[in-house]
């Protein structure tokens, strides 16, 4: 039986595979090897010189991470309250909806989303803000409103038996309970929105992918190096910005 | 315990503030208050150009409420037949390259050189979005599915083998201690000890990974490695919005319904 | 005064957890109610406070028919009964402080609580409470800093500083070791008779019930089987109640000195922790 089902998967895969290349051109394939040294001995030696102008859009980048990210909570923890099944007022309907904003936010990358901005609120830094803000209301209220669920119901009995109001026993029962979880979401989801807002760039929405744009369109390797190299360097900050902050939630 | 009425008791009560050293705390505000200044007063935004474009979020909303799904129906479908043949070949691929790479990244039962090579591999390719990688492979390999297939392997394997050797080394010692004391090799370790602890977990990750290798497949076409991606570029390009919103149903009914079947999946596995 | 009249409790399972229990508990009495896991102990102390809604019947706290009252009755009923709990229930990422002045939130407005801003005779309260239960170190504490005894102190004086009519103690010492336990029913024995204060307190540890009160009602299934002083828990009682056992050792026990080998058998129930494995998982899926 499980033979069979292994079997199943090979199988399927082979097909996959056949309809995945049916329409490649094997020449290019074999071509790669020689394409791929062709470009990396194109993008050396990197041009360093590039990088005064990469400071702004640098700064825009981490602007859109932030500031999306910002803007996001503000969305963000409605919706998680409004999921969670021990404080939506209602399970039958209002909890889909929520999911359901929840679920669209997460199906749709932010480059996706970033192209749909664009289009219509025009190119630059703010269409990043929100296509980032946007992708990220679903993240952060997934993990919200799994946190508020796992809440320990002891608590809030307790501080509902000494006769508080709702509002009271949110804050005093349920926030400080999934603070920690909060935080902790919060500066995780940052830390790939900087990741995320590098590209965005890609199709206009401001920050280091659009001089990566440019510099493709223009085929100046060495430029691109500059800017791989500074996107890791950004990645690499960030990852270590958000490990120390959630060590010292923890 | 002593009883003391004679002694007044305190009648205010602030809360310790989460930061102890004043001076810390208020430089801490201080900066964040400055930077969120700095950083708001620095996007430009043409209003008048918001304003025009406004239309175009009212046709977009159109679009939602009654998605085209039939004037581009045959590029959908040339689309999402890349985009999820792309998932199925890449995940499986991704896994399978993953599974020797974790273990290699697992400090507990890899030799340190081994150790080395597997954990820059990961950081490697942890640390490029799948959109930069996408345009290196295409540059390689021309446009198509293929560099996208090659893409999201890639990316599968930074992903995989990290949460894997991670799992590998919280397992719990003591049943690879009792298998270790029947005098047994590296290689019966892995598969008697490892192996049944860390099997779900993977079968778990490799799910997620599916469901993530497929909404990566929607935006790679943006950078020419084929699938759903192209279609939906396209469709941006040409002000097509009513078709633009049938593929973004599509993808959220895809995404929703592997949600489903990978918690099914996981349930039955576990 | 606390009166309760054919009280009963059906869960939507249609498990019948209570039937038909009535008893009056007067000022100042401090009752303890014991009986089997599964009698309906938990239950018939929070069908007092409605935190569980009883099924028929009526519950008096003085002149206020706490059954009949709506949302915001309640919460001036609830206020005026002071609750003690198993796992003592504190907010454990609040500081002890807080966690005592929550005691205050039936009495002041959302925003007052909100910032922390409670009046200052609720604060001299909540310090001389603290200092009541020999706590006057601590009050800066996060309650999960504490120990167990400490936490069931201060879990003490959060119902105090309701300045309550009437206590309800749900199994205050199950998490706690003997002594410790001993030195917890003693305070709250003690600071009933300061104040005049009725309470009932769920106990499972019947020594520990005889030691320390006047009364005891036992629960068997829903019904209230006995109603009397502790002397008069016999073999045929507690036989009655709990089932058949060899009694002697628990009776001969009432000579409250020789108790420390009564092994107490609460502990801590383990809070199910998320794995550091299983977290990653879910913070990864959604990457």
């Amino acid at each position: 039986m499980l033979w069979l089902g292994w079997l199943a998967l090979i199988a399927f895969f082979v097909f996959c595979w056949q309809v995945m290349t049916q329409n490649t051109i094997w020449a290019f394939v074999s071509d790669a090897p020689s394409q791929a040294g062709d470009i990396g001995s194109r993008m050396f030696p990197p041009r360093w010189s590039y990088i005064p102008q990469l400071l702004e859009p640098l700064w825009d980048t981490m602007n859109i991470a932030t500031l999306g990210t910002l803007l996001a909570l503000f969305m963000a923890i409605p919706v998680a309250f409004l999921a969670a099944r021990n404080t939506t007022p209602s399970v039958r309907f209002i909890r889909p909806i929520a999911l359901l904003i929840i679920v669209s936010s997460r199906s749709i990358n932010s480059l996706i989303w970033a192209l749909l901005l664009v289009a219509i609120i025009g190119p630059g830094v703010l269409a990043g803000i929100v296509a980032i803000a946007f992708r990220s209301i679903g993240f952060i209220a997934k993990l919200l409103y799994e946190a508020i669920e796992e809440i320990d119901a002891s608590q809030v009995e307790a501080v509902a038996a000494t006769g508080a109001t709702k509002a009271q026993i949110m804050d005093y029962a349920v926030v400080p309970q999934i603070l920690p979880a909060f935080a902790g979401i919060t500066v995780f989801r940052w830390d790939i929105n900087i990741r995320e807002s590098t590209v965005l760039g890609l199709v206009g929405a401001g920050g280091l992918g659009l001089r990566l744009q440019e510099s493709l369109n223009v085929l100046a390797w060495p430029q691109v190096t500059v800017i791989f190299m500074l996107i890791l360097i950004t990645v690499l900050f960030s990852e270590w910005i958000s490990a120390k902050v959630r060590h010292a939630i923890i | 315990m002593t009883m003391s009425p004679d002694v007044p008791f305190r009648e205010t009560w602030s809360r310790p503030p989460f930061i102890k050293r004043a001076w810390l705390r208020w430089t801490l505000y201080g900066g964040a208050l400055l930077y969120l200044a700095l950083a708001i007063g620095s996007i430009e935004v043409n209003w008048t150009r918001v304003w025009d474009g406004l239309d175009r979020g009212v046709r977009f909303i159109e679009g939602f409420l009654v998605p085209d799904f039939t004037s581009r129906w045959e590029d959908i479908l040339v689309g999402m037949e890349e985009s999820l043949t792309m998932t199925v070949t890449s995940t499986v691929v991704g896994v399978l390259i993953s599974i020797p790479i974790g273990i290699g990244a697992a400090r507990n039962i890899a030799p340190l050189p081994v150790y080395a090579v597997c954990r820059a591999i990961v950081a490697l390719s942890r640390s490029f979005q799948e959109i930069i990688v996408a345009i290196l492979f295409v540059a390689m390999f021309g446009f198509g599915p293929l560099a996208g297939f090659m893409t999201l392997s890639f990316a599968t394997i930074g992903f995989l083998a990290k949460l894997l050797a991670e799992d590998i080394e919280d397992i719990d010692e003591s049943q690879a201690e009792a298998i270790r004391a029947t005098g047994a090799g590296w290689w019966q370790i892995v598969t008697y000890a490892i192996q049944p602890q860390v099997m779900p977990r993977l079968v778990g990750l490799s799910l997620y990974r599916l469901d993530i290798n497929f909404r990566e497949s929607s935006v790679i076409g943006i950078v020419g490695a084929g699938g759903i991606g192209a279609t939906l570029n396209t469709a941006m390009d040409r002000y097509e919005y009513d078709s633009a919103a049938a593929i973004l149903i599509i993808i959220i009914l895809i995404v929703m319904a592997a949600e489903y079947l990978s918690g099914f999946v996981r349930k039955w596995v576990q | 005064m606390l009166r309760l009249t054919n009280l009963s409790k059906v869960y939507a399972t249609g498990d019948r957890a209570l039937t038909d229990v009535s008893f009056t508990v007067e000022p100042g009495q401090v009752v303890g109610l014991i009986g089997p896991s599964g009698a309906g102990k938990s239950t018939l102390i929070r069908c007092i406070n409605r935190l569980v809604e009883p099924t028929s019947g009526q519950v008096h706290l003085g002149d206020m028919e706490i059954t009949g009252m709506r949302r915001h009755g309640l919460r001036r009923a609830r206020r005026r009964i002071g609750m003690i709990f198993q796992e003592y229930a504190l907010v454990e990422r609040l500081t002890v402080m807080e966690n005592v002045l929550s005691g205050q939130l039936g009495y002041v407005g959302f925003w007052r609580s909100f910032f922390r801003k409670f009046p200052p005779e609720a604060v001299a309260n909540a310090y001389r409470l603290l200092d009541r239960v020999g706590l006057s170190a601590h009050v800066d504490k996060r309650a999960d800093a504490l120990s167990g005894g400490q936490r069931q102190r201060v879990g003490i004086a959060r119902a105090l500083a309701q300045n309550p009519d009437l206590l309800l103690i749900d199994e205050p010492t199950a998490s706690l070791d003997p002594k410790t336990s001993r030195q917890i029913m003693r305070l709250i024995v003690e600071i009933c008779d300061e104040r005049g204060l009725p309470a009932i307190i769920n106990i499972h540890d019947v020594a520990l019930a005889q030691q320390f009160v006047r009364r005891i009602i036992g629960l068997q299934s829903g019904h209230v089987v006995f109603d009397g002083s502790p002397d008069g828990l016999d073999a045929e009682v507690l036989t009655k109640i709990y089932g058949e056992e060899d009694w002697s050792a628990t009776i001969r026990k009432t000579d409250d000195d020789v108790d420390e080998d009564l092994a107490d058998e609460g502990e801590p129930a383990g809070v199910v922790q998320e794995t550091e494995a299983a977290r990653r998982e879910r913070m990864a899926g959604l990457t």
